[in-house]
């Protein structure tokens, strides 16, 4: 970490986006993290996607739990809501957030830790919920605040700082939640952010659950030689399933793609992501074709990458069909459709005698 | 997927052992003639060390007091504060902090040896030029004869400057430490014939340093007849100097708007002026004077009138009555070049004085032509740029002298190369074989988050220099406008100094690629990226390099992927922050010392390499 603060100064012709921000308005408090570390190029991938989003900074929720990852919420967008959950329960702050204020985004930061240990029950009914957030675990494989130990997304066979061997199986968020029906399933690296920004981008602008698994090496914990998420071994076996660029609704149409080689799937508010093969055949709208290939690479040691799955339909009831929520914030609602008045409570206590 | 990369079209790695790189960032030094280290000297200030400041200043400039109140400045409009922001750092000003706050210096000036080296050197002319060529030569040996027509030293520093802008005490003490090194100072002693002095056969080297004394004419209709009250800006400004003009009329036109003619117009309001215009052939932005000597002079109320071109001197009974002039008309295209003149009509401006400032030349009708020296078809001497030697070996020029009137930096700088030539000279050694300029890096790193350079960035705007009233400053010619900074002022605008010497060194193969750098720099001047051709890069960065002048750092290959690590250094604050946060010290801050040899050194070197005997 650094003592420092980033000085306000900025380079004179840094550009606006529609709000007249400069992306230096996304930026949050001073980052405690190590020197180093994946989760601050996530952060700062993050200040830029909503930058490029031009979203009001007080329309945006940030919402976290605990570890390392949990604190970079602190580290973007400093004009925006925030929660910082008991550990592991950010999914229910979430879920109750989202049901009173259908009207923000919601942005969950969490580890591997806090989502596939703690969490994991939390973490699992929110993307059966199908709930409107983009859910983003910065994921090194490792509990870097308590010095190290391997966490329930180490490979087998990875190997600690101290030395010793993990024999344990990971749980794969990506594998997980496709299994649990999510409609936005993406995986990226922290050390590349020309794939990740247009994923968070999308991933914000998705209706329903979209997850994005991460791989953020821990530069102190988790760096090492035999590790397999360093950055060395991440840069060696990533592999990019598919390139998908993000175009806002405004945004008119500027590459023409040959025929073939790219397609376009329209977001439910107008913008698009347009994707661009890699060279295989890879189809990201097809649910099981998607879990075949993540579990193909991964049986070669290799980590697919880029945006792995997503219903083109947005067909899957979201939590607010669900559960028939109002349009409007309940806390723009007027007293009397809020409060069931003692007569209509007498009549719903009824219900349970 | 893998593409091939023909070597041409990529970017080679850059050669930082080159010392022009790391020289190039620190803008200041290299803006100026004299390569002044001006990060280090402001540095010494904030920490209240004046003397060692002034000292730092005295070793590449002469004349830190002189040039901390009259330099022309070079360095400030190169000072990369004016480009993160709007106003460069007051290095001027600054110095001059240094030059006043000092204590006394004498003690740690160079020593003189009692045995000295048997060669002995004329001086021709006592001004910026030569008195630099005594300073580095006296304390190697040489014994240094100066000549000088007028019965002052200090040439043009002491004529042509108004003491309401260099006081004479300061000007006597600066050129008191040289001569008081031993020149053998002969006043009012012009050389009237080179011939004569060479053939003495004294003199192992001569060294011209006459400056350029000759203003320029302006021939117009009535100039002759007009002849008393028309003055030549130099000459006239020369008469006030040294008390020979003590007044002249209410009305004045000042003809030309260089820096003459700034200190003519307000010399002028201090003998008696009360209506001063200073006439300009064109537009403003072709002025020729200093932004801040334009400002000082229209804060005197003086008049600057543009888009009048001089027709004619008005005579009535005898005498002048004003001057006509033709209003002017410039169409310019969209880089503000005159693309069409014309003339719109005429207007005649009554005047008492006209003073003439439109330009100096230098003139030499005391150099015999069949000595060897070659003139150029403009009559001005040969003189290598390099070597400041004539085309007559042992004879050379410094100074306005060599090329022409520029301003005393530069003289200063021509005098310490021309002392490393005749050094070399006197040593039977090849002038152009000298010392190449040398860079030295020492890292800054402290320890865990401390570097020993205040990197904080103060987000300060440029301190104003306190003047003497408008009432007061006119009662005496001699009163020194500007005041000088307050030790608070100094204080704060010594913060504004970005430390650009304070450099960011990269060693590629520690780098992990974890873009912590990129992201946290302030001004996003960090990007990894593919090489590729230059033009092509500079247009994939994080953000646009836009200034093509300054070149762009670019790494070898990085160990994980292959990219390169670009930083554009136009804009670069050195707040640290990127080896700061960089978790395997690929990134560090090192200060950068720039060796820019003097006589001293090349007299070091060249012993260095005679055999030794045992």
């Amino acid at each position: 970490m650094t003592f420092i603060a980033k000085p306000k100064v900025t380079h004179p012709s840094l550009p606006q986006n529609a709000l007249g921000l400069t992306r230096r308005a996304y930026e949050g408090a001073l980052s405690t993290l190590c020197a180093g570390c994946g989760h601050d190029s996530i952060t700062a991938a993050i200040v830029e996607a909503c930058w490029r989003l031009s979203l009001e900074p007080q329309n945006l929720v940030k919402l976290s739990g605990i570890g390392c990852s949990s604190k970079t919420t602190a580290y973007f967008v400093s004009g925006a809501h925030g929660f910082n959950a008991v550990h592991g329960r950010m999914p229910s702050i979430a879920t109750g957030a989202n049901a009173a204020n259908r009207r923000l985004t919601y942005l969950g930061v969490s580890g591997d830790g806090d989502t596939l240990s703690i969490g994991l029950g939390q973490f699992c009914h929110a993307v059966r919920r199908n709930l409107d957030m983009l859910y983003l675990i910065e994921n090194n494989g490792v509990y870097g605040l308590t010095k190290g130990q391997f966490s329930a997304s180490a490979d087998v066979g990875t190997r600690a700082k101290k030395g010793e061997t993990n024999l344990q199986p990971p749980i794969d968020p990506v594998l997980l939640a496709l299994d649990l029906g999510a409609t936005f399933v993406a995986r990226g690296f922290s050390g590349d952010k020309r794939q990740l920004v247009p994923l968070i981008e999308a991933g914000l602008k998705h209706r329903g659950f979209a997850l994005i698994d991460v791989l953020s090496p821990c530069v102190t914990f988790n760096d090492h030689e035999g590790s397999t998420k360093s950055y060395a071994y991440t840069r060696e076996h990533y592999e990019p399933a598919v390139f998908a660029d993000f175009v806002p609704r405004e945004a008119p149409i500027l590459v023409d793609y040959a025929p073939g080689e790219a397609r376009e799937v329209a977001l439910h508010d107008g913008s698009r992501i347009v994707l661009r093969k890699t060279g295989s055949d890879y189809d990201p709208t097809d649910r099981a074709a998607a879990g075949a290939a993540v579990q193909s690479r991964m049986s070669c040691g290799e980590y697919l990458t880029g945006l792995i799955y997503l219903d083109p339909s947005e067909a899957r009831a979201e939590f607010h069909q669900v559960n028939a929520t109002p349009d409007e914030p309940l806390n723009a609602l007027p007293y009397e459709q809020l409060s069931p008045g003692s007569q209509g409570l007498r009549k719903i206590l009824s219900r349970y005698r | 997927m893998c593409i091939l990369i023909q070597p041409s079209n990529i970017v080679d790695p850059t050669d930082t052992s080159n010392p022009d790189y790391y020289h190039r960032v620190v803008d200041c030094q290299w803006a100026c003639p004299a390569h002044t280290d001006v990060p280090e000297y402001i540095r010494l200030i904030a920490q209240g060390r004046f003397t060692d400041a002034y000292l730092v200043n005295r070793q590449s400039n002469v004349f830190p007091g002189i040039l901390g109140r009259v330099c022309d400045r070079p360095c400030e409009p190169a000072c990369r504060r004016g480009r993160v922001e709007d106003k460069p750092v007051a290095i001027c000003r600054l110095k001059r902090v240094a030059a006043d706050h000092r204590e006394e210096v004498s003690a740690r000036l160079p020593k003189i040896p009692q045995v000295k080296n048997g060669k002995r050197i004329a001086c021709i002319g006592a001004g910026c030029a030569s008195l630099t060529v005594a300073n580095d030569l006296l304390p190697l040996g040489y014994e240094v004869t100066m000549f000088e027509r007028y019965e002052k030293p200090g040439g043009l520093m002491r004529s042509n400057i108004p003491a309401f802008r260099l006081p004479e005490s300061v000007l006597d003490e600066e050129i008191g430490m040289i001569l008081g090194m031993g020149v053998d100072l002969r006043l009012g002693t012009p050389v009237e014939s080179l011939r004569a002095l060479l053939e003495q056969g004294r003199f192992d080297a001569v060294f011209v340093g006459s400056g350029a004394p000759k203003g320029k004419e302006l021939r117009l209709p009535g100039r002759d007849e007009a002849a008393a009250n028309v003055h030549i800006g130099i000459s006239w400004l020369e008469s006030v100097a040294f008390g020979h003009i003590g007044h002249i009329g209410e009305r004045v036109l000042i003809i030309g708007v260089g820096n003459t003619a700034m200190d003519c117009c307000r010399t002028s309001l201090r003998l008696g002026a009360r209506e001063v215009k200073v006439m300009a052939r064109k537009p403003r932005g072709f002025f020729k004077a200093s932004p801040w000597e334009l400002e000082d002079a229209e804060e005197e109320r003086v008049e600057i009138m543009v888009n009048r071109a001089p027709k004619a001197f008005v005579l009535e009974h005898g005498r002048l009555a004003g001057m006509l002039f033709d209003c002017m008309e410039y169409e310019l295209d969209e880089r503000g070049r005159i693309v069409t003149e014309r003339v719109t009509g005429e207007q005649f401006l009554p005047a008492d004085d006209v003073i003439l400032a439109i330009g100096q030349e230098n003139a030499f009708p005391w150099i015999e032509r069949d000595l060897g020296i070659a003139f150029d078809k403009w009559d001005v001497p040969v003189v290598d740029a390099r070597t400041f030697q004539s085309t007559r070996p042992g004879v050379f020029f410094g100074g306005d002298a060599a090329f022409g009137p520029k301003n005393i930096i530069w003289a200063v700088e021509h005098g310490h190369q021309a002392a490393i030539s005749i050094h070399r000279h006197c040593q039977g050694e090849p002038l152009a074989e000298r010392l190449a300029p040398a860079v030295s890096l020492h890292s800054r790193k402290m320890g865990m988050h401390e570097w020993s350079y205040a990197n904080e960035y103060a987000p300060l705007e440029r301190r104003l220099m306190p003047h003497v009233s408008l009432k007061e400053r006119f009662k005496k010619l001699n009163i020194e406008v500007e005041l000088g900074f307050s030790a608070q002022q100094a204080a704060e605008e010594a913060q504004r100094c970005l430390n650009c010497d304070v450099q960011t060194v990269f060693a590629a193969k520690l780098c992990i690629e974890c873009d912590a750098c990129i992201d946290i720099c302030p001004v996003d001047c960090l990007t990894i990226a593919a090489n590729g051709p230059e033009a092509e890069l500079r247009a994939r960065l994080k953000a646009p390099a836009a200034n093509a002048a300054q070149p762009l750092y670019v790494s070898g290959a990085l160990p994980q992927t292959g990219r390169v690590m670009v930083k554009d250094e136009d804009l670069c604050v050195h707040c640290g922050l990127c080896a700061e946060r960089c978790p395997t010290a690929a990134w560090d801050m090192q200060k950068s010392h720039i060796h820019w040899p003097h006589a001293a050194e090349e007299a070091h070197a060249l012993e260095a390499r005679k055999p030794k005997i045992a």
